[in-house]
């Protein structure tokens, strides 16, 4: 994808808000143990257990091989390494939470796709380095995901396709106390609620 | 356990803690051990070898002039006697040496599960009656723990002993704070692959989620009360501040705006809520009425100041400030705004008081190992909690 859509995807952007911002407010509140709506589907009702996270169908049942789109790459176009989608991690730099510019293909794609499949679902994880407090770092890791949310929201993607959550230091990717280490932390993943 | 002490607290009571006789060939529990090492790590209180002094079991046995020349201000002595079916019988007494005269005497039928609480009960007794503080040994502490790609939270007695498991995860556990009477402790919890806040009874073991908004939903804090919390959510934009009953009804949103509001904690009286925040663009505690309204800021040295805890006098604020790279645990006088940094360790994390507020328990790093400590409010005394070779982290200090 190119910048020649981006004026495409914002049109996008306005018809979508325009369309859906009365319906989709429906995703909200989960105590009561309902599922938002968005999801729901790609579920498949499997994990009602309290305490584990129905990930519905891991990889292999479902890797069959739609010829959707480009034509050249049979299989889930999110896995086509020769694709933005495949790029999962958006990284920040120190104390920033601002979305690079290289970046933009990366986002197009993800919001290109979820645009062609309403059904789509994706988690925006927001992490952060290890230096100061684990609840102040999960608030900046939430800034991450917020960023990586609203820049697909701006993109036209549904609210209710959207949800940004936040790991803080909780989970490295890479565990040393290192610059390197904390670069690799502190970033925001997009995955996907089939995956 | 390892305590500390740095410098001296210039009025130490020199308290000699005489092992309880017991019966020739019965098992002798370190009941005076243990009393002892509350005692010391409170930083009030000296103990005095009692080394090749004669151990006398009742005040008609002592000989007073011995022990103050030894430099006793004070003396427990006892004994112990095994009674039919697997009880005890614990006698006690704490003696002032200089005047000759008896401050307490106890006596307590125990089971063989009761020994610490026993010894940490005495320890609350001498600490009380020769500071006129309540003691806080009998009071617990709830951490979480990692070994290898499992979290445990866990409740220990104050001491850092006789840890408990309340709830095991291979996802993170973080923040635990007990509710006001003990019996619960609400918590945060990663298994659902985003951050939940639970609920869980200690006494059943029962848990609930109380807050499980779209978004991440961490940071719980009991009111006074115990009837209502507060909480951080993401559900309508930033990290936000919000009330919540403690049954899951009555949400109400506390912070407005779009930047971080954080690691809320009541005031004693439930009519403040203390918070981190960068609204004024570093990290900082801010205040804000219980019932809403503008948010005040509190700290003011630095670029880092977080995680605050309040004292149950309300007179103090204890946080972690960064200067120069290090995070440390910072006291802060309320009315004063004085501050003084009581640790000299750099990774210090989530401080929280004793329920008598003569200590502040924190997280630290040593070794590259997460470890437990408590501090004097004078920074005079520390005391590492955790054993060798756990990784611990998240502490809380509860009743």
């Amino acid at each position: 994808m190119n910048k020649i859509f981006w004026p495409v995807l914002l049109a996008l952007t306005l018809s979508a808000c325009g369309t859906t911002g009365g319906t989709q407010a429906t995703v909200e509140d989960r105590t009561g143990g309902k599922t938002g709506a968005a999801g729901a589907g790609q579920a498949g009702g499997s994990g009602k257990a309290a305490g584990t996270e129905t990930v519905a169908l891991g990889g292999a049942g479902v890797a069959g091989s739609s010829l959707d789109g480009s034509g050249s790459y049979a299989g889930d176009p999110r896995k086509n390494p020769a694709s933005p989608l495949s790029t999962r991690s958006i990284f920040f730099d120190y104390d920033s939470f601002v979305v690079k510019d290289e970046y933009r293909p990366v986002l197009e794609a993800h919001a290109g796709y979820l645009l062609s499949k309403r059904d789509a679902r994706v988690i925006l994880q927001g992490n952060a380095d290890e230096r100061g407090s684990r609840e102040y770092n999960l608030a900046l890791g939430q800034k991450r995901a917020e960023a990586v949310r609203k820049a697909l929201a701006v993109l036209g993607v549904g609210e209710a396709q959207l949800e940004a959550v936040s790991f803080g230091e909780e989970k490295p990717r890479n565990e040393a106390s290192t610059e390197e280490a904390y670069a690799e932390n502190r970033r925001t993943d997009v995955v996907y609620a089939d995956e | 356990m390892e305590i500390q002490v740095i410098g001296g607290a210039a009025n130490k009571i020199a308290v000699a803690m005489v092992p309880f006789k017991a019966a020739p060939g019965q098992p002798v529990p370190a009941l005076t051990q243990i009393a002892g090492d509350d005692l010391d790590r409170s930083g009030q209180f000296r103990l005095v070898d009692v080394g090749g002094m004669p151990q006398p079991a009742e005040s008609a046995q002592i000989n007073y002039g011995a022990w103050r020349s030894k430099g006793a201000d004070a003396m427990v002595v006892g004994q112990v006697a095994a009674l039919p079916g697997g009880r005890f019988e614990i006698r006690f007494r704490l003696l002032d040496v200089l005047k000759q005269t008896q401050l307490a005497g106890y006596s307590y039928t125990i089971s063989a599960a009761q020994w610490r609480a026993t010894a940490h009960q005495i320890a609350n007794i001498v600490y009380e009656r020769l500071t006129g503080i309540p003691g806080a040994f009998g009071s617990r502490i709830a951490y979480v723990q990692k070994q290898g790609k499992s979290f445990e939270l866990r409740v220990a007695d104050a001491d850092g002993q006789n840890p408990r498991t309340v709830v095991r995860s291979v996802e993170p556990l973080i923040s635990p704070m007990f509710s006001p009477d003990g019996t619960r402790l609400a918590y945060v919890s990663f298994e659902d692959k985003k951050p939940i806040v639970y609920v869980q009874s200690l006494q059943d073991g029962a848990r609930r989620k109380l807050a499980a908004f779209k978004g991440s939903n961490s940071a719980p804090a009991w009111s006074p009360d115990g009837r209502r919390l507060a909480v951080v959510l993401t559900r309508d934009e930033a990290s936000q501040i919000y009330l919540i009953n403690a049954d899951g009804s009555g949400l109400v949103r506390l912070t407005q705006g779009g930047n971080i509001d954080t690691e809320p904690v009541f005031s004693p009286d439930g009519q403040t809520v203390y918070f981190t925040s960068d609204r004024g663009g570093s990290a900082q505690i801010y205040r804000v009425a219980a019932s809403g309204g503008e948010p005040k800021r509190v700290t003011f040295n630095g670029s880092y100041n977080v995680s605050p805890a309040i004292s149950p006098d309300g007179r103090h604020l204890a946080y972690i400030g960064r200067e120069g790279g290090r995070f440390s645990v910072v006291l802060h006088e309320v009315a004063s705004g004085q501050t003084r940094v009581l640790t000299d360790t750099v990774r210090d994390e989530s401080p929280s008081f004793a329920p008598n507020g003569q200590a502040v328990l924190y997280a630290t790093v040593e070794g590259g190992r997460g470890i437990l400590g408590t501090v004097s409010l004078d920074g005079k005394t520390r005391a590492r909690l955790s054993e060798p070779g756990v990784d611990a982290r998240e502490p809380a200090w509860g009743p």
